[in-house]
């Protein structure tokens, strides 16, 4: 599940629950949507309420770091829980730059 | 080497069992109170292997996923996660990092989490008769009573 807000050119989406294979496409979807749409600055993945993520939450991050370079804007991830911080250092996605 | 506890475990190849495969696996573990990090290991594991076989083994049709975990007298847990989908026709290129054959957004990282979050995996697979991951992982500080 996500929730998003727009607010000073920042696009939050606070994603909540469990992120793998079944679950990101509708995430993906609903913030793609918006990307585009609204055409932020900087894209925040919030994921302080998410519970547990395999390597489909990394293709998430991956892919919409890609999306939100179209229109212009930066990815950001906030607020990443212990529980995942390891599959997060394993992607090597911090090379991104986009990790805060 | 003994065996002292068993799981067997079939179902479809849907997305939605993804999470209840993961889920099942952790729940049966549980006797062996394990930290919350080695079930966050091993349920990250088993969904990696779980959603390979939903996603590569039977790719436009629903086959069968098969689970057999084994719990020994050491507290080595042993995960076998089989198919009887399509195979891999190079399981060295398929366990490389970063490596998809996928069109979906994936991020090609499955194998590599398998290999870092459990102590060993080995892969089996024939081209057209399907694959088979095992998985081992002991756990380490357990109240586990072997009686």
């Amino acid at each position: 599940m996500v929730e998003t807000d727009f607010t000073d050119d920042v696009l939050t989406a606070k994603l909540y629950g469990e992120i793998d294979h079944h679950r990101a496409p509708a995430i993906r979807t609903k913030i793609d949507g918006q990307t585009e749409s609204l055409r932020p600055k900087e894209l925040r993945l919030d994921f302080s309420h998410v519970s547990f993520m395999d390597s489909s939450g990394i293709g998430l991050i991956m892919g919409r770091y890609h999306q939100v370079s179209l229109v212009g804007g930066k990815l950001k991830v906030v607020n990443v829980p212990k529980g995942i911080e390891k599959i997060i250092n394993l992607s090597g996605i911090e090379s991104l730059g986009v990790l805060r | 080497m003994n065996v002292t506890n068993e799981l067997n475990l079939n179902f479809i190849s849907k997305s939605t069992n993804e999470s209840f495969a993961r889920a099942a696996v952790s729940a049966f573990l549980l006797f062996l109170d394990p930290t919350i990090a080695e079930l966050a290991d091993i349920k990250t594991a088993v969904s990696e292997a779980v959603t390979n076989c939903i996603v590569h083994a039977y790719p436009n049709y629903i086959g069968t996923i098969y689970i057999n975990v084994k719990v020994t007298d050491q507290n080595k847990i042993i995960i076998k996660i089989r198919d009887k989908g399509i195979g891999i026709k190079d399981v060295k290129q398929a366990i490389k990092p970063l490596f998809t054959t996928s069109k979906e957004e994936r991020a090609g990282l499955g194998f590599a989490v398998m290999q870092s979050f459990m102590d060993n995996v080995k892969v089996r697979s024939k081209e057209g008769s399907g694959t088979t991951v095992i998985m081992e992982k002991t756990i380490i500080r357990t109240n586990y009573d072997k009686r």
